[in-house]
């Protein structure tokens, strides 16, 4: 979707502000924040593409008037909501009111070590890639109201296949219990002139990691 | 309002607790009391963010590099294996590649979309990372974004970006700065900083 | 530039929702805040262009959560504070704390139906000929200021053929920033929706903007 989360080229944000010795975090909820949300995903009620597309769905204003966390913890309460693991009700009150859901999974303290160490690769058994790197390739100009991770600005773009990086899950699928359909996902790098006009540096590109079903030949 | 059921241990904030605070203190009284979660794991997931994971492992990757040019060149071949090689694995460093700067090109990492970020090598990303300004502006304006970093390139050097677009992780490795020559990896890792592996610093000058 | 006014494409703002019977103001500061921010227009200390550009220039996270006339004011309290007119200790206080600047006029209650019923022409006379002829085919620009545009950023590098000539008409792009009017050919592109939103689009389905002239080059 055309959301607030796709900020490439967007302007009005004003300088980087990076803040020196920037603490870790910047309070205790943001500890939980980070906590509640790893240790939820363990309930395998939703997976990485779902959430991230729970975050962006959040309306224009609230998602860039909020912190980081702040949009990790809206969005973490609507997965909650969505999949039945909890009502409005006790979210408000901090209460349970009705029965848990049984789930698939709960991390518990003694696993927190192996399972951060091990991650969640989303590589696939390979599958036939259609392009090669050097081949030149165009994103499509599409724009679903679903997730993607083709974002607006390389939209229309011609640019160069760099590496192949193997079969992986296809968010746009997987975001919507669709399936994990997994393709060919590359490396293409693209002229920032072609991308962003004339008043860029000529020697300036922009890679991004972009599946099969994003490209065309061109 | 805190509960009184609840075993957090946030003294120090007492009842001024904003909204988000309370927000989520509820969740977890609610989420532990209906047994999904592990209140110690919870313990246990900010602790190895706040102490185990974190910067220095990209620095150890990039002293590595820097000394040994077998590993350098299994690093930019398949960083995933090299990073692996020194114990650092996991969640959203699944898939790394490593991008190398040399006179001719400078790499900066960004995610435009949300904040992907290598934390097996660099940790949790630091806010300006995660926040508008820098996610729309790095790949339209990267020498912009640069200057206010403090760092100035030739006009002959290209840089170039990498818009976390998947699952894939950057770290980039910087030029090892002149005058290093005979260092030990461990004096060498303390030169390179967080931001010189994001793209948007260089390791600080020998001295 | 790219700021949060240019929505053409963007997602997630839910339904649109037409009001029941719609009063022509919600609220009695509403009258006044659009009262308040035509009759400053008139101290000719600022242009149509620069007052969109100031509303354009708020904060994106404000811009999406303000109302209408929220973004006026806020947009009016900027081109005051610019201008010299006021200073924010006045704004906060409503209190005059220094005196006036003189400014260039002041609407007047009796001037009021003919200054509306004049209104404020944006064409100009000028010798240049036109570039483009009604059935050219021309490709937008793809180009990324920052200041003040009023190609939207979802027709950039896209296609379309002239379908009329509206003459020449102040250019905002400069008369935004205070470099004068620049008048260039105005002219209505059309463009269809598949070519701007992709192959989704109905095929029949048309899109037109008005545009002048340096936003376009021969396609």
């Amino acid at each position: 979707m055309n959301g607030p989360q796709d900020l490439g080229g967007q302007m009005g944000f004003g300088p980087v502000a990076p803040e020196k010795d920037e603490p870790i975090f910047h309070a205790p909820w943001e500890k939980k924040a980070l906590a509640l949300t790893l240790a939820m995903g363990a309930t395998r009620q939703w997976n990485i593409d779902i959430s991230r597309h729970a975050r962006e769905s959040l309306s224009p204003a609230q998602y860039l008037g909020s912190s980081y966390y702040e949009i990790w913890i809206a969005g973490l309460i609507k997965l909650m909501l969505a999949a039945g693991l909890v009502t409005e009700d006790e979210v408000s009150s901090g209460r349970m009111k009705v029965a848990a859901k049984k789930v698939a999974g709960k991390l518990l303290a003694r696993d927190v070590a192996a399972v951060l160490a091990k991650g969640g690769p989303s590589s696939r058994a390979a599958t036939t890639p259609r392009f090669k790197p050097g081949d030149r390739v165009r994103a499509k100009n599409m724009h679903p109201v679903t997730h993607t991770r083709l974002p607006r600005y390389l939209r229309g773009h011609v640019g160069e296949i760099v590496t192949l990086h193997g079969t992986h899950v296809f968010p746009d699928s997987n975001a919507h219990g669709q399936g994990e359909n997994p393709q060919a996902l590359y490396t293409v790098r693209f002229a920032a002139r072609d991308i962003w006009g004339d008043a860029r540096h000529p020697k300036d590109t922009v890679s991004a990691d972009l599946w099969e079903a994003y490209l065309e030949p061109a | 309002m805190p509960h009184d059921h609840d075993h957090d241990h946030d003294h120090d904030e007492g009842s001024a607790l904003s909204p988000i605070a309370l927000r989520v203190k509820a969740l977890e009284s609610l989420l532990t009391e209906k047994g999904y979660i592990d209140p110690e794991a919870l313990d246990a997931i900010v602790e190895t963010y706040e102490t185990k994971i974190g910067p220095r492992n990209g620095a150890h990757v990039v002293a590595r590099a820097w000394s040994d040019p077998a590993y350098k060149a299994w690093l930019l071949k398949d960083a995933t294996a090299a990073i692996a090689s020194l114990g650092y694995t996991g969640r959203q460093g699944e898939h790394m590649v490593a991008v190398e700067n040399t006179p001719e090109t400078h790499n900066l990492v960004v995610c435009t979309l949300c904040s992907c970020y290598p934390w097996t090598v660099l940790g949790l990303p630091p806010v300006w990372y995660k926040a508008p300004p820098y996610r729309s502006r790095a790949v339209i304006d990267p020498r912009g974004v640069l200057a206010e970093f403090g760092v100035t390139l030739p006009e002959t050097t290209a840089i170039s970006v990498w818009d976390s677009t998947a699952e894939i992780r950057y770290l980039v490795l910087p030029m090892r700065p002149q005058g290093t020559e005979g260092w030990s990896e461990e004096k060498l890792a303390r030169i390179v900083t967080r931001d010189s592996m994001i793209g948007t610093g260089l390791p600080r000058a020998a001295a | 530039m790219n700021g949060p006014h240019d929505l053409g494409g963007r997602m997630g703002f839910g339904p649109v929702r037409p009001e029941k019977d719609e009063p022509v103001f919600h609220a009695d500061w509403e009258r006044r805040a659009m009262a308040v921010t035509s009759g400053m227009d008139s101290t000719g200390e600022w242009t149509l262009d620069m007052s969109r550009h100031a509303n354009e220039r708020i904060p994106p996270a404000r811009y999406l959560s303000m109302s209408y006339y929220e973004i006026w004011i806020a947009g009016l309290a900027d081109l005051m504070t610019s201008a010299g007119l006021v200073t924010p200790e006045e704004l906060a206080s409503g209190r005059m704390m220094v005196p006036a600047k003189k400014v260039r006029g002041k609407l007047l209650a009796r001037d009021l139906a003919d200054v509306l019923a004049k209104g404020d022409p944006v064409t100009r006379d000028t010798a240049k000929p036109p570039r483009y002829a009604q059935g050219d085919k021309v490709r937008t620009r793809n180009m990324h200021p920052q200041g003040h545009t009023r190609l939207p950023l979802y027709l950039r590098g896209h296609v379309g053929e002239i379908t009329r000539l509206h003459g020449t008409h102040v250019f905002p792009d400069s008369n935004a920033h205070g470099k004068g009017e620049d008048p260039h050919p105005l002219y209505t592109v059309s463009f269809s929706a598949s070519e701007v939103w992709g192959k989704a689009a109905h095929p029949q389905d048309t899109i037109s903007a008005d545009l002048w002239e340096p936003y376009l080059e021969p396609a």
